[in-house]
């Protein structure tokens, strides 16, 4: 089972994201479950959203604490909140940044594990007009933890964005082929 | 000395479903009019035929005739007295049943 | 046959009320109910779903449109939470006295205060004796099973009483998971329309809710009472056919790896899933653990508890309300009152957890085990016991 943990601010559409992986991953055959941080719902403060993957039935609703992979999907957010608390050793963090590998190790207190990295806003911006990165760093999640197929997660953004899902699905193309992974 | 439950009117077997009342107007069986201590009594005299009376009765006991006067019945007037309370004209007297 | 999607758990509540083909719901929306009603809204708005939509201004007259409405014969629901569902409690003893089979999906929600609007158990907890059927869906698919179930047990002629589905709000309500949703032929034949005994119509009227006097009051409350327990039977059969047309099977009470369970966790709700692995994890370990699910709360399964929980010897109550300077939990005064007769029974013990939206995880469930393991060589000296507050 892979647990991911999604950083944004409210209205970003982290919950969303967090909704569209256990989408596709559900209907690749595979188990999933999606929630938000439960309670109040504030636009621009810190929220988090959460995801688990799995081959077999998932039989847990703790919360996520000890998770696999840290999606942020705010350039700001790593300054501000602990983005690798509680991250596995062997975890993986992936960040929307311009900043390079030596700056954002730094910001994240030393994280000597995997980093993946995309300039998620700029992308957004150019191929949607929007600083909304989340369905960009879609495109980074899917690249660099290989946990579910394109054509899935382009499935689901059609049936979630509709005629929107175009704009989108070209971000998400741009952010794999963008995407820098550090071992 | 008796048990309460010599009190029950039925047996639970016999309690209709969810206590419904399903014969409709089955208050016409509850002969009010046993209750009554004062009787009114209408001077026809002072009658504006407005029908306070009719609208206010609780019971409601009365009944137009067939001259448009408001006539009580009863069998169902407990004697409260509201019909000689709201009559405009006072044409309504509460006057001591005979015992 | 059905097919199997990623949906939040509240919309495939609602898209499930529509395959049941309500006429009205009355509600007021709430945390963490308001997704489910939301999206019943949308339907009704989008023609999708041909039902009245009652907006009111309190849960109190959500439940007197629904007692109204479903006693003219139209097939009715309504959702609620914490203190939603306490501004109810005076008509929720209405509806089921008089025979109204309402439907509700309660999203449960502490009650304040202080203010909270997470899970927990205390909102249903307080309505244990309203006379609604009332049931606790551990999963997702199961919250969506239930609601099948709810008016197919509420309307039969032979039940004719009201009937809650418990969902954990938040950890249930709001999860996205695998859900099959079934076709809308199979819900048809599962789910036959509305046909009361009686209704309100004024070209044959009738009169609901009389006054009963104490020469009648007693024998009523006894033919309710008779009729409430004969719906387990209902109840049953309703599960047996339901697994005849959608192939899962519900029993009313479910139990994990109890074969010579020396310990065993009592839950009710969604936190059962959790329960498992740490019951995985302690068998793995050796420890003779086992896990029993209450599906059914009311009508309480006498019968089916006491066979589930035969041969343990600790049972450790899992309750998420607390009823303050009670003698446990209510989940745990419940089940050691219906164990008193039994001989050989096992010991009970109290746990509260789970406050408020406080979280249950797998070593609280390890250390509720290893409590009762405890307390079978050293008797415990509360009656019950919260687990996590910090000191």
């Amino acid at each position: 089972m892979i647990e991911v943990r999604l950083h944004g601010r409210g209205g970003q559409g982290a919950v969303t994201s967090a909704e569209l992986i256990a989408v596709a991953a559900i209907n690749q055959g595979k188990y999933a479950q999606a929630f938000p941080s439960f309670g109040p719902e504030r636009r621009g403060a810190p929220v988090q959203a959460f995801v688990r993957v799995s081959e077999e039935p998932i039989r847990t609703r703790e919360k996520i604490y000890f998770p696999d992979v840290v999606l942020v999907l705010d350039p700001s957010l790593p300054s501000i909140v602990n983005v690798t608390a509680g991250l596995k050793e062997d975890g993986l963090v992936i960040l929307n940044s311009h900043k390079d590998e030596k700056e954002l190790r730094e910001m994240l207190g030393g994280w000597r594990g995997r980093l993946a990295v995309v300039d998620a806003t700029k992308i957004a911006l150019e191929e949607l007009g929007l600083p909304i990165t989340n369905t960009t760093m879609l495109g980074a999640f899917l690249k660099a933890t290989g946990l579910v197929d394109q054509k899935y997660l382009e499935e689901a953004l059609e049936e979630r964005f509709g005629r929107l899902a175009e704009k989108n699905k070209k971000a998400m193309a741009r952010a794999i082929k963008e995407i820098k992974i550090y071992q | 000395m008796p048990k309460g439950k010599d009190t029950a009117l039925m047996s639970w077997k016999e309690v209709p479903f969810g206590c419904y009342i399903l014969e409709p107007g089955n208050s016409v069986k509850f002969k009010t009019g046993d209750w009554r201590s004062f009787r009114p009594v209408l001077d026809k005299e002072k009658c504006i035929k407005c029908g306070q009376c009719y609208i206010m009765c609780p019971e409601p006991a009365y009944e137009q005739d067939e001259e448009g006067y408001y006539i009580v019945n009863l069998t169902y007037c407990k004697g409260c007295g509201i019909c000689a309370s709201v009559c405009p004209k006072g044409a309504i007297t509460m006057v001591i049943e005979e015992v | 046959m059905g097919k199997r999607i990623a949906k939040e758990v509240s919309i495939a509540v609602a898209e499930a009320v529509k395959q049941c083909r309500v006429d009205v719901i009355a509600a007021y929306p709430i945390t963490p109910q308001t997704h489910i009603v939301e999206h019943l809204s949308e339907l009704v708005a989008n023609g999708e779903l041909d039902a009245e939509y009652i907006t009111v201004e309190s849960e109190h007259s959500a439940i007197s449109a629904c007692l109204g409405s479903v006693a003219t014969g139209a097939r009715t629901f309504t959702s609620t939470s914490a203190q939603g569902l306490a501004l109810m409690h005076e008509i929720l003893f209405i509806t089921s006295a008089l025979r109204l089979p309402v439907v509700m999906v309660v999203a449960n929600r502490a009650l304040s205060a202080p203010i909270s609007i997470w899970n927990d158990h205390a909102d249903i907890m307080a309505q244990r004796d309203v006379g609604w059927i009332q049931t606790f869906a551990e999963n997702g698919q199961e919250a969506v099973d239930l609601v099948y179930h709810a008016f197919r047990v509420a309307e039969d002629r032979r039940v004719m009483f009201p009937a809650i589905v418990n969902i954990d709000g938040f950890t249930l309500s709001h999860m996205i998971e695998p859900i099959e949703l079934p076709d809308q032929e199979q819900v048809d034949q599962y789910l036959p329309p509305f046909k009361p005994r009686y209704k309100l119509d004024p070209r044959k009227p009738i009169s609901i809710g009389p006054v009963g006097i104490p020469e009648i009051y007693t024998e009523a409350k006894k033919a309710q009472d008779e009729a409430f327990k004969n719906a387990y039977r209902v109840i049953i059969k309703a599960w047996d056919e339901f697994e005849k047309i959608f192939g899962r099977r519900y029993r009313p009470v479910e139990t994990y790896r109890m074969e010579d369970a020396e310990v065993a966790l009592l839950i009710m709700g969604s936190l059962a899933e959790t329960a498992m692995t740490a019951v995985d994890r302690m068998r793995e370990a050796g420890k003779k653990v086992g896990l029993v699910r209450i599906r059914l709360w009311r009508p309480f399964p006498l019968r089916d508890f006491v066979r589930a929980v035969k041969g343990v010897k600790m049972l450790a109550v899992v309750d998420r309300a607390l009823s303050p300077g009670a003698t446990g939990g209510p989940v745990a005064v419940e089940v050691r009152s219906a164990l008193y007769q039994v001989p050989g029974r096992p010991r009970v013990v109290s746990f509260i957890a789970g406050l408020g939206g406080r979280d249950v995880t797998v070593e609280d469930f390890e250390e509720m085990a290893d409590k009762a393991y405890f307390y079978l060589k050293k008797k415990p000296k509360e009656s019950y016991e919260m687990i996590g507050v910090k000191e």
